[in-house]
């Protein structure tokens, strides 16, 4: 089950990661490389993160049996409650992090790439408790769907640019803020938002994010006195399912990622790149990638807009084709339902990306309980950010439990 | 073999730097792509860049991002360029491949170098596959006689430039730090940056990103061996879609005059 240490000198993750940029930026890239191993063997950067993510972000953040979900599905299940953190999901381990290090490295302007505005926020959040300037990057197809999360944003001081190219979504909103570094690279810190892009970002962004699956391993072990048996974790760019897998590795534990499948893989309207498993080159790393027989990228389709990428980390490539995790796919309307359950259940509405974890835990579970499970689910959002969305789906569909 | 180098020595021999346009392959549509290469050889041209759209850009400003995506939309599609590149290359001057790595590493590099060699392609750019992930991709395109064009950047370390001392066919020179783009002014820079390659590597620098006008590249034709126009040239063919083989040719042979002049004043 052993792992070698990944990634190589040259962000090399086996066969996938590296440094697919223009020349412009490599410079760029080698400063921050140095710059962040600099930053993470100084006690005092430690120390002061450390100090955001306990008294600003609000962790630890809570492990907890969900009991009546445990009942229901006769397995005991603990969820990791990233969704009470500042701001409400993940994202902002990784964006404090990454603002720290830019205001250490005497950067003036932060740049990030957003689709629903989650990262987004939680850049603008952190840009705004450093007083540094965030310009932030947004699909206009996003824009006019998450109209809500661009006010928060703006809210928080930072400027959103609507992107007109391509798909207008995500992916045409990461190529733009790379347009942006390429021409201010000198004084912009560019602030990605999950195990994506260029060496050595997957990295950096799996250690500001591994806080989860650090504070879980002591965390379950206290509540429960035992390994978890699977940890699930929904996997967009897989920031999350990496940050709770990492610290995990070397243990005993299934490993499990899920895609989002949206219509169905077979539809081809989905998100799951690894379900696919074509090997690519997108926004500066090799790595699996939904794209045509010419290379063109192919939009993403899933309910859920966190998962809504063609692409995924360099780093779960690597597990997937090491077999160290599996990788499944949930459909949009299994995750709409565990939507509704885990709010009744547990009194605790997930956001939709985690709400796919959820799913796979239920649909799975007569084989979770044969294996006498102990499942970990990491949940990384709150669902009120969703809420509005998914009463105007039901409401169209003539679904749902609402009216 | 070497042709690119060909075309550097026979327009410094003439006292003027090498004029290199770049056009969109499949825009307006993969039809025109003869005609509009047969335009900017007359003109002039001494060597052609052509762009394989890609649908993810990252190095374009707005006016090529929108050919690649219209040529896309159109159904553009790789081999159909290599088809047309084929039948157009002998009665071209040496014609250089500009498209993203995805698309090459999806063909398959051994294909993709095979193919283009087939149809006559002197050289490839891909700007973001930079030196150092490089390795494989220039040692088979080099095989099949393809120059794989190392880029330098006003940021480029003397390292990088030392690296691409081993490059072949020229040094493409980014002007700026940034986009693909028609701007007002030549960067302040450029005359640095051409020099500091210079001092590292003997291949010729031609400089691109952002020349747009006669006067421009005459400025960039004094300090660099040839003078890169890409947006602006598009910007021209999509002013005049249904005349751009004559708008092309027109605005080539206005740059080509000006390097001209340049040795003229001399
Ligand atoms: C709550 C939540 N979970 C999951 C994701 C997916 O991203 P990642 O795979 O990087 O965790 C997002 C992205 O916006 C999110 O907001």
């Amino acid at each position: 089950m052993a792992t070698k240490r990944v990634p190589d000198q040259r962000g090399r993750f086996g066969p996938f990661g590296g440094r697919y940029v223009p020349e412009t930026l490599m410079p760029a890239l080698d400063e921050l490389s140095r710059q962040y191993g600099d930053a993470r063997r100084d006690p005092e950067f430690r120390r002061e993160l450390e100090l955001l993510l306990k008294d600003y972000v609000g962790r630890p953040t809570p492990l907890r049996r969900a009991d009546q979900m445990s009942q229901a599905l006769g397995l005991d299940v603990f969820l990791k409650r990233e969704d009470l953190n500042h701001t409400g999901a993940h994202k902002i381990n990784n964006t404090v992090g990454q603002v720290l290090l830019a205001r250490r490295m005497g950067k003036t302007r932060i740049i990030a790439e957003t689709g629903a505005g989650q990262h987004g926020v939680a850049t603008a959040t952190a840009a705004a408790l450093f007083g540094l300037k965030a310009e932030i990057y947004m699909g206009s197809e996003d824009v006019r769907r998450q109209a809500l999360n661009v006010y928060r944003m703006k809210l928080l001081g930072a400027q959103v640019h609507p992107v007109e190219s391509g798909t207008r979504t995500l992916k045409d909103a990461t190529n733009e803020a790379i347009r942006d570094w390429v021409t201010n690279v000198r004084d912009t810190f560019y602030v990605i938002g999950s195990v994506v892009g260029p060496h050595p970002y997957p990295m950096m962004v799996r250690d500001f994010q591994s806080v989860i699956g650090k504070e879980a391993r002591r965390q379950i072990l206290k509540v429960s006195g035992h390994m978890p048996s699977h940890i699930v974790a929904s996997v967009g760019g897989g920031s999350n399912s990496m940050g709770i897998f990492y610290p995990f590795r070397h243990d005993p534990v299934q490993l499990i990622g899920v895609e989002a499948a949206g219509e169905g893989v077979e539809t081809g309207r989905h998100a799951a790149s690894i379900q696919v498993a074509e090997p690519g080159i997108l926004h500066g790393s090799l790595s699996y990638l939904l794209q045509d027989a010419d290379g063109q990228i192919q939009p993403a389709h899933s309910i859920s807009a966190g998962l809504d990428y063609p692409g995924v980390g360099p780093e779960h490539a690597y597990l997937h084709h090491t077999g160290r995790a599996q990788y499944v796919a949930i459909r949009d309307d299994q995750a709409l339902r565990a939507f509704h359950q885990l709010s009744e259940w547990e009194g605790i509405i997930p956001a939709l990306e985690s709400a796919h974890a959820v799913a796979w835990v239920i649909e799975q579970a007569g084989r979770l309980q044969a294996e006498g499970g102990r499942v970990l689910i990491n949940l990384s959002g709150r669902g009120d950010k969703d809420v509005d969305q998914v009463f105007q789906y039901e409401s169209e569909k003539g679904v749902g439990r609402h009216g | 073999m070497d042709r690119i180098g060909q075309a550097f020595r026979t327009a410094r021999a003439e006292g003027r730097a090498a004029l290199i346009p770049y056009v969109t392959a499949g825009y307006p549509t993969l039809e025109q792509l003869p005609g509009l290469v047969r335009s900017l050889t007359r003109a002039g041209a001494d060597v052609i860049e052509i762009g394989i759209p890609f649908s993810d850009p990252l190095a374009d400003g707005p006016i090529l991002q929108r050919a690649a995506t219209e040529a896309l939309a159109a159904g553009t599609r790789v081999r159909d360029v290599l088809r047309v590149v084929s039948q157009i290359s002998t009665e071209a001057p040496p014609l250089v491949f500009l498209t993203y790595i995805n698309p090459v590493f999806r063909y398959g590099i051994e294909e993709f170098a095979r193919d283009s060699a087939q149809a006559g392609v002197a050289g490839w750019i891909i700007p973001d596959l930079p030196w150092l992930e490089s390795r494989a991709v220039r040692d088979t395109a080099q095989q099949y006689g393809i120059a794989l064009i190392p880029l330098a950047a006003p940021t480029s370390t003397d390292q990088h430039l030392k690296a691409i001392a081993h490059g072949h066919g020229f040094v493409y020179g980014v002007s700026v730090t940034g986009v693909t783009g028609v701007r007002d002014a030549v960067d302040t820079g450029v005359e640095t940056l051409v020099a500091r390659v210079k001092n590292f590597v003997d291949l010729p620098v031609a400089v691109g990103f952002g020349i747009s006008t006669p006067a421009q590249a005459r400025e960039v034709g004094r300090v660099a061996d040839g003078v890169i126009v890409g947006s602006a040239l598009v910007k021209t063919i999509a002013d005049h879609r249904d005349a751009c083989e004559e708008a092309a040719y027109q605005f080539v042979r206005g740059l080509r005059e000006a390097l001209d002049n340049l040795s003229a004043k001399a």
